[in-house]
């Protein structure tokens, strides 16, 4: 059974990409306008990289890949609120 | 606990095992000295990454399940069955031993003294570990907030820290419900079943109380009690979640 | 470099092995995992069809018992997933992409597979015809389980395997290539296991 996590199972990965804690960091789904924690995506991480999904509307929204090492973040539908 | 600034960058750091507990059959506690550590908050967790002798690497989080103010880092590993990662954390890894970690780990769902209460905290299985955090943290902090714990486990034997809830819940600001869902003792006095929206109506706090809410444990268990709650009248902003799983590609 | 961890195996694997099957970078299972990007798609069989579209004469649609009743092959190939996972001899039974791209007059070079759910992945025409790519609905002797796929997926077996597309509900014919969802995010447009194409740049 393919059961989603939440952006906590990636947390290490997105601080590793962004530098940073992320998942208290609010971000608003560009596909349907909902906001919510990036702890709070709904997260397929047995992939070849972490897809987060908006929890409201499925769309895609982050995308994570490690290559070589370095974890790098795609933002496909993902606005973030400005990181203080 | 002074917390350490961010420094943009989350390092692995070797540790070394100095104790195990075994906590349930299937649940083991590994406390850990880690020279690099620059204190946490509880609620938050770490990266463990096995290395083979072949270079092949699997890694996982588990979340800590000491306080900040403990004096060991402590993480508790509950053995899934055809896990890569969690049975050599249970059955192989020994005191002596290194391991590998980055952490800590977490903003979102943590939990300090410092914030204001009530405190409900809400556990499926395994779930329970970094709410042990928080209440540990709760004992030392001796702040008058007051905490409701519900806690599900399949049986009686399988609650992890059975006693140590059992000694939270004589503190006078602390409530302790357990429900078990697949067997109980015969004249358990618990709860029988899930942690259902009827079952919340009456063990968490009314919304008017306006509880601080933690939720963890697996992704359907999660869903569906922060789905109850929300039902149940408790606005989605006051409950923060975590779900638990399977990581293994 | 990480520290060996005392007495750590993982998953029972093999490397190495024969150079000749096993491409350079991979490990061999005999588990079968199941990576995915998102929920599982589950489309009722009534409502399934399969489409040829696009840079095309005429696009082709089959619903499913007229994708069955298309000449079909057993076909016994190694898979091999950029997570480094290799499976050796899969046996699928599936509709050759040369059969069904037999009535489809088209001057494309690429295409976009596309399915349920939303993932894409792009193709060279050159890599999917020639027998070397099928669209499989049987894996081992039953239907495809929806966690790996199923109804159908697409199999190019000579490509890292996040070319096979699950789910597939067709192929968009292009002139130009396309990059598909994880060739989007830095994976490689082609992923020829043999070269170790698996990122960008590789």
């Amino acid at each position: 059974m393919t059961v989603p996590l939440d952006g906590n199972a990636i947390a290490g990965d997105l601080f590793a990409a962004f530098g940073r804690e992320m998942t208290a960091v609010v971000g608003r789904c560009r596909s349907c306008g909902v906001t919510c924690a990036v702890a709070e995506l709904c997260v397929y991480a047995r992939a070849p990289g972490a897809v987060a999904r908006c929890s409201s509307c499925n769309a895609v929204v982050m995308v994570l890949v490690t290559i070589a090492g370095e974890c790098h973040a795609h933002l496909p539908a993902l606005e973030l609120e400005a990181l203080s | 606990m002074a917390r350490a600034a961010l420094p943009g960058r989350l390092s692995w750091q070797l540790g070394r095992v100095l104790d195990t507990i075994d906590e349930t059959q299937r649940a083991r506690s590994l406390v850990l000295e880690l020279p690099n550590w620059p204190g946490h908050r509880a609620g938050q967790h770490v990266d463990i990454r096995l290395t083979a002798d072949d270079g092949y690497q699997a890694q996982r989080g588990y979340s800590i399940a000491s306080a900040p103010e403990d004096n060991e880092v402590i993480l508790t590993i509950e053995r899934l069955e055809n896990g890569e990662v969690s049975p050599y954390l249970t059955d192989v890894l020994e005191p002596g031993d290194e391991l590998e970690l980055r952490g800590p780990i977490g903003g979102y769902f943590v939990w300090d003294a410092s914030l204001s209460g009530p405190l409900l905290l809400i556990s499926g299985g395994s779930g329970i570990v970094p709410l042990r955090a928080m209440l540990r943290h709760w004992v030392a902090a001796r702040l008058p907030v007051e905490v409701r714990v519900i806690h599900s486990a399949r049986s009686l034997d399988e609650v992890i820290y059975r006693d140590e809830l059992m000694r939270l819940a004589a503190y006078e600001e602390v409530d302790v419900r357990i429900a078990l869902t697949r067997a109980w003792p015969e004249r358990w006095r618990g709860h029988r079943g899930r942690v259902d929206r009827d079952f919340l109506k009456d063990a968490a706090w009314p919304p008017q109380d306006q509880p601080r809410i933690y939720v963890c444990g697996p992704t359907a268990f999660v869903e569906a009690v922060a789905a109850a709650l929300v039902d149940n009248g408790q606005p989605p902003d006051t409950i923060k979640t975590e779900r638990f799983g399977p990581t293994g590609g | 470099m990480s520290p060996i961890s005392r007495a750590f195996l993982g998953r029972r694997r093999r490397a190495g092995g024969d150079p000749s099957r096993v491409p350079p970078g991979q490990y061999v299972t005999d588990d079968f995992p199941v990576l995915s990007a998102g929920p599982t798609p589950r489309t009722p069989l009534g409502e399934w069809s399969f489409t040829i579209d696009g840079a095309a004469h005429e696009s082709v649609s089959w619903r499913w018992e007229d994708f069955l009743a298309l000449p079909a092959e057993l076909i016994t190939v190694d898979i091999h997933c950029v997570t480094k996972w290799s499976k050796l001899d899969t046996s699928w039974r599936g509709v050759s992409i040369d059969t069904l791209l037999e009535t489809v007059q088209t001057d494309a070079a690429y295409l976009t597979a596309w399915c349920d759910g939303g993932y894409t992945t792009n193709l060279a025409l050159a890599d999917v015809v020639d027998g070397n790519a099928w669209v499989a609905y049987e894996y081992e002797g039953g239907p495809v389980h929806p966690e790996h796929g199923g109804p159908a997926r697409l199999l190019v077996p000579h490509l890292y395997f996040w070319k096979s597309a699950k789910w597939i509900r067709g192929l968009t014919l292009t002139a130009t290539d396309e990059p598909g969802f994880w060739e989007t995010y830095g994976y490689h447009n082609h992923g020829d296991p043999w070269l170790e194409q698996r990122y960008q740049g590789d």
